[in-house]
């Protein structure tokens, strides 16, 4: 199953999207949370029980609004603080983000936690879950009311480039003018799925993988045909792996 | 075409480090220069190009998820026409924003008050023509008696059980009270068809037990009880009631052609902002319950206490009619 996907369209045309969290870790998310929240909570009860020496009417009257600004106050100022997330969104790489793309507000932080109330009803969350799992973004009411959607946090890194591509020996580059056909011939789909395919080749089984690598192997030498001193003791995986270089290393040289 | 991704990285990648840097900072809370702005501009438009470019590559995922999330950046500091406010002034908001707030929808405020009024009214009829009903429109055991021998239990002597509990038992109406006015706020959510149920069994309650008491002719200790508290109290529960029909209304758009999510993202403030304000006058209202409402005759006059809550009703109404109009004719 492909999972969902929050998709933008800038007004220059340009799309990006994020990875929509499911029900599931959005559940296991809460109860981290929880967690959380009743470790706080036991907490404020060991210190306020220090100030019952001194008036305990004051110290449980002080234990019930903490009790209450925690049970609150948790998801509003850790989501505004940490930009959507609190710790056991951190814990399992969600975010709350607004629905537009855009600067997530505090009114936005505080309206989806105060619609929790009815997001809990009756019991476990069972509206807010029968709700992410029927709207399209993965919506619970609070994130309806409030214009927000979870998505799951790209925490990607600087890319670089795949060592796929920083190969010693290919025998193909002895001929460039074969190189540049087949540069010229291959769609950008055709090379994409090759390069997925070899850097994908490590999750495959060695029959599926050695049947894909003869396919692919097949179909690019039925695009440029090179002569048989180049293809020698080349496998089908070494092949394709060297035409995904061709293709993607215009400054290769034979 | 096929780009040379190497050469595309290479060249490429100062940029996307220098907007990653430059967002981090805004994202901080730094407030941009202009310079700031039109430099992260300009390395957004880029950064947007090279993720067209990369987009052709699915094999490429790391890559494209890199610059998805980096463009999905910029563009929410970009396209953000929101103002962002320096620093939240609790004052300020209390004595301006929140009161404009709520005349802006003083319509939605005159709905939940007239619904209240509707149920007070059934709740009142409904006692006047079955006694028996009493079980059913106020099941709480300190309503369900007999009025006579509530007073006279509460005149004989200040409550024993509140004795060196008026904090604890103060702080439990504040938070019971404020999560009553969330979720009445929160129903709203169903087209405002919760709230509206909600309040009008609010009201049930009242007009029940204001009849009641009044039958019995008790009404001076009725005012004297629920004056100090309620004039506060039901006033913010109605103000939750307002935040709901606001976020109902948003939700249903009539007469309002704009997509939903852009009537949502204008209710917000407005809706939030009901929801604080209620909460700040529960607060008030938990602290007089607790000790003021709770004490009877001959302790404190019912005349004083009805009196005390008179001048808290004609305040509230003052600081909801006038207060922050200064700004608002700005």
């Amino acid at each position: 199953m492909t999972s969902r996907r929050l998709t933008m369209r800038t007004p220059e045309g340009i799309v990006f999207s994020w990875p929509l969290a499911g029900p599931v870790s959005r559940m296991l998310a809460l109860l981290i949370d929880m967690a959380c929240i009743g470790t706080a909570l036991l907490l404020v009860q060991r210190v306020i029980s220090i100030f019952q020496v001194v008036s305990a009417d004051w110290a449980t009257g002080i234990a019930v609004i903490l009790y209450f600004a925690l049970q609150i106050g948790y998801g509003i100022a850790f989501e505004w603080l940490w930009r959507g997330q609190t710790i056991g969104k951190r814990v399992l790489g969600i975010r709350v983000i607004d629905g537009e793309g855009l600067r997530l507000t505090p009114g936005q932080v505080v309206l989806r936690n105060v619609l929790r109330a009815v997001d809990s009803m009756p019991a476990f969350y069972a509206v807010g879950g029968i709700a992410c799992t029927v709207t399209r973004h993965t919506q619970r009411l609070g994130d309806l009311a409030a214009n927000t959607v979870v998505v799951r946090h790209q925490q990607a890194a600087t890319p670089e480039l795949s060592e796929t591509l920083r190969l010693r020996y290919n025998s193909l580059r002895q001929w460039p003018h074969l190189c540049a056909r087949l540069r010229q011939r291959s769609t950008p789909e055709e090379a994409g799925a090759a390069l997925d395919a070899i850097l994908r080749r490590e999750e495959l089984d060695a029959q599926p993988r050695l049947e894909l690598f003869d396919h692919l192997a097949r179909h690019f030498q039925n695009k440029v045909e090179f002569p048989a001193e180049a293809l020698d003791g080349l496998s089908g995986e070494q092949y394709v792996r060297d035409v995904v270089q061709v293709l993607f290393e215009a400054s290769a040289k034979g | 075409m096929i780009i040379d991704l190497e050469r595309f990285f290479v060249s490429n990648r100062p940029t996307w480090q220098e907007m990653e840097k430059l967002l981090d900072r805004i994202e901080c809370g730094d407030r941009p220069t202009y310079t700031d702005a039109r430099r992260l501009h300009y390395l957004y438009e880029r950064t947007s190009a090279d993720l067209a470019r990369l987009s052709t590559f699915a094999a490429e995922s790391d890559a494209g998820a890199y610059l998805s999330a980096l463009v999905g950046r910029a563009y929410a500091e970009i396209y953000e026409t929101r103002r962002r406010k320096a620093r939240f002034s609790p004052v300020p908001w209390f004595f301006g924003e929140f009161p404009r707030t709520f005349r802006r929808h003083v319509g939605a405020f005159g709905l939940a008050v007239a619904i209240t009024i509707g149920g007070c009214g059934f709740g009142s009829f409904a006692l006047a023509i079955d006694t028996d009903a009493k079980h059913v429109l106020m099941p709480f055991p300190g309503l369900e008696g007999d009025p006579g021998e509530r007073v006279h239990k509460e005149e004989a002597g200040p409550n024993q059980k509140l004795r060196g509990h008026r904090s604890t038992f103060s702080a439990e109406l504040m938070t019971h009270n404020i999560r009553v006015a969330f979720f009445t706020l929160a129903l709203g959510v169903t087209w405002g068809v919760g709230s509206v149920l909600m309040l009008f069994y609010n009201g049930v309650i009242l007009g029940a037990v204001a009849f009641d008491y009044a039958r019995a002719g008790y009404t001076m200790f009725l005012l004297g009880w629920l004056m100090p508290h309620g004039v506060i109290e039901i006033p913010a529960i109605l103000v939750a009631g307002q935040a709901s029909f606001v976020l109902a209304g948003a939700l249903l758009g009539r007469g309002d052609r704009r997509p939903r999510r852009e009537r949502l993202r204008n209710a917000t403030s407005s809706i939030v902002t009901l929801a604080g304000g209620a909460a700040v006058m529960l607060v008030w209202a938990g602290i007089v319950e607790s000790f003021i409402s709770q004490y009877h005759r001959p302790v404190l006059p019912y005349e004083a206490k009805i009196a005390f809550g008179f001048v808290e009703l004609v305040l509230l109404t003052a600081f909801l009619a006038y207060s922050g109009r200064k700004d608002e004719a700005q």
